[in-house]
């Protein structure tokens, strides 16, 4: 019931079909990522390569002062071994005036601001490469609301979002991704000796055969409890998948016409191509 | 006429874009046409896109030999006749998804989707009205009946064309794919497989499926469109994800074969069907048993 194994040769066609032909009927041929080593980026930039070709992928690593330096030796592995167009360009000359004007000592601030500048240098490298943006966030993470608001969340469209950390691990190694950036621990590699699962408080291979439940086989909260899932990591995972919800959808317009961007204005971005 | 081609046009379609579809229509019937087809079926909303939401309204046309859009297919189907999917609207603007037979310059028939999903990523309910009638037609190659994606969900539908005749199911599919397991096929594909070989073995008839390839946003479109022959065999399947035209020849034949073996039209009791259905339809507890 729990068995989140998927056919890695379909999710690969789909997926890279997807990216091929959502940003072509946008009119571009080419994408931008930011690569930080790590296994989503990897993954994304692998699918994104196989769809529009590897001259037409441009990598930014965007390391910041206290970013771990295996992080730069994995994405430079990547950059190799794909043959994508790729830049560094480091973040510290950016994010510390910022910093020094704030008094941000809470980290969760220092996080933001670091992925939002991120941001800010992707979608400027998009214009640059006229490439569109592709995200590298997946279920899990999107699902608890792990992710920066207009900062690593934001992107053109997203291949990995409905795949969990867990599949993205199975797609990954399909797909020849080394080793070692699937074993590493995910980590958001904002501060030293971040992890994700030590800042979330569980392991991704707990959280997705949960949210597995939850949200893909629709089980409510007792059922899971009943199915032998702790009843505070349940509630725990319920909370945050409520609480973070806004950072899922575009901010809420006040009705006050007949008609209403996002209530009664209703098309797909793929309208008239 | 015993043997026939039919041709399935397993494509992609532009969102909102009838003129451009209209060409990919009209070329398609050429290559068809060339490599034999006597009958090419295209897709669900073939014509305009699937997720229209708001565009239903502006990309509707009437299946009329005055009609821009479908003078160009009219006059095409004087080559081999035509399945087309298409936005109706009706002479009160109810708005239809549709499909047309179209055979010597004439339109056959005209189906309304009856059944129109709303759940889940469905949304049809809210954008177009119900079709309220279900009836095979009589054409060169025997009588057929057709059927548009949720229609065959149902197996209300399928049994209605076969009791009205039809020998041939033409079954019309913008379906987009979910369920990724470990299989190597998506779930919608496989369940659309497995009743679509299910009702070509239950009715001993011909069922012939067109279903779309291509995108929508996030929504991929799986194609697979399959031909199954009245013992249920399969006899040709498209491939997934990939724009295709699937050539197959049927031979109506068999289904005298088929029926000699297993007469399960002649046995039928539709009458004890009726009987049964009007009691249960006029039971005071139907409203329990959640009929309506």
């Amino acid at each position: 019931m729990t068995d989140l194994t998927i056919n890695t040769d379909l999710a690969r066609t789909i997926l890279t079909g997807f990216i091929r032909t959502e940003i072509t009927r946008a009119g571009f041929k080419r994408a931008v990522l930011g690569l930080s080593g790590g296994i989503d980026s990897t993954l994304s930039c692998f699918l994104t390569a196989e769809a529009l070709g590897a001259e037409n992928v441009l990598v930014v690593r965007m390391p910041y002062r206290s970013s771990s330096p295996d992080s730069l030796s994995d994405a430079q592995m990547v950059i190799d071994r794909l043959g994508v167009q790729a830049l560094t360009i480091p973040i510290t000359d950016m994010v510390d005036p910022l910093l020094a004007q704030i008094p941000a000592e809470n980290q969760v601030r220092r996080g933001n601001v670091m992925a939002r500048m991120r941001m800010i240098i992707l979608y400027d490298q998009s214009e640059a490469f006229k490439g569109l943006v592709v995200g590298t966030g997946n279920k899990t993470e999107i699902l608890l609301g792990y992710t920066t608001l207009y900062g690593d969340a934001a992107c053109a469209l997203n291949p990995l979002g409905d795949l969990y950390k867990t599949q993205v691990r199975q797609l990954a190694r399909a797909m020849g991704v080394p080793e070692s950036i699937i074993n590493k621990p995910p980590s958001a590699d904002l501060w030293a000796g971040q992890t994700d699962e030590g800042e979330l408080g569980f392991t991704y291979a707990e959280v997705d055969r949960l949210l597995y439940l939850l949200v893909d086989q629709r089980y409510s909260p007792d059922d899971c409890i009943q199915a032998g899932f702790e009843p505070r990591f349940v509630q725990e995972a319920v909370r945050r998948i409520r609480k973070y919800h806004y950072k899922r959808l575009m901010p809420p317009i006040a009705k006050l016409s007949n008609r209403t961007i996002g209530y009664d204005f209703l098309y797909l971005r793929d309208w008239g191509t | 006429m015993n043997k026939l081609t039919l041709a399935l046009a397993q494509i992609n379609t532009h969102l909102g874009d009838v003129q451009s579809n209209l060409e990919k229509h009209l070329q398609l019937a050429q290559e068809a046409h060339a490599s034999g087809a006597d009958l090419l079926v295209f897709p669900e909303l073939s014509l305009t896109g699937y997720v229209l939401q708001d565009l239903a309204s502006t990309v509707s046309n009437r299946p009329t030999a005055d009609n821009p859009v479908f003078k160009p297919l009219l006059d095409a189907s004087r080559q081999l006749d035509l399945v087309v999917g298409f936005v109706d609207e009706d002479s009160r603007s109810r708005f239809y998804i549709a499909s047309a037979y179209l055979s010597g310059g004439e339109v056959l028939h005209v189906h309304h989707k009856v059944y129109l999903p709303t759940y889940g990523l469905f949304d049809e309910g809210r954008f177009f009205a119900w079709g309220d009638s279900i009836q095979a037609f009589d054409t060169r190659f025997g009588r057929l009946g057709i059927l548009i994606c949720e229609d065959f969900w149902h197996a209300s539908p399928p049994y209605l064309l076969w009791l009205d005749g039809a020998d041939l199911m033409l079954f019309a599919s913008a379906s987009p794919g979910r369920g990724l397991n470990q299989a190597p096929e998506l779930e919608s594909a496989r369940w659309v497989e497995h009743i679509n070989k299910a009702y070509a073995s239950l009715f001993t008839v011909y069922v012939a499926h067109a279903n779309r390839v291509g995108y929508e946003d996030g929504l991929n479109f799986w194609g697979g469109s399959t031909v199954y022959d009245p013992n249920g065999e399969l006899l040709a399947k498209g491939p997934y994800h990939m724009e295709t035209l699937t050539l197959c020849e049927i031979d109506l034949q068999q289904i005298h074969r088929t029926r000699t073996r297993l007469p399960l039209l002649r046995d039928e009791r539709t009458a004890l069907v009726m009987r049964e259905l009007q009691r249960i339809l006029s039971d005071g507890r139907s409203t329990q048993k959640g009929i309506r």
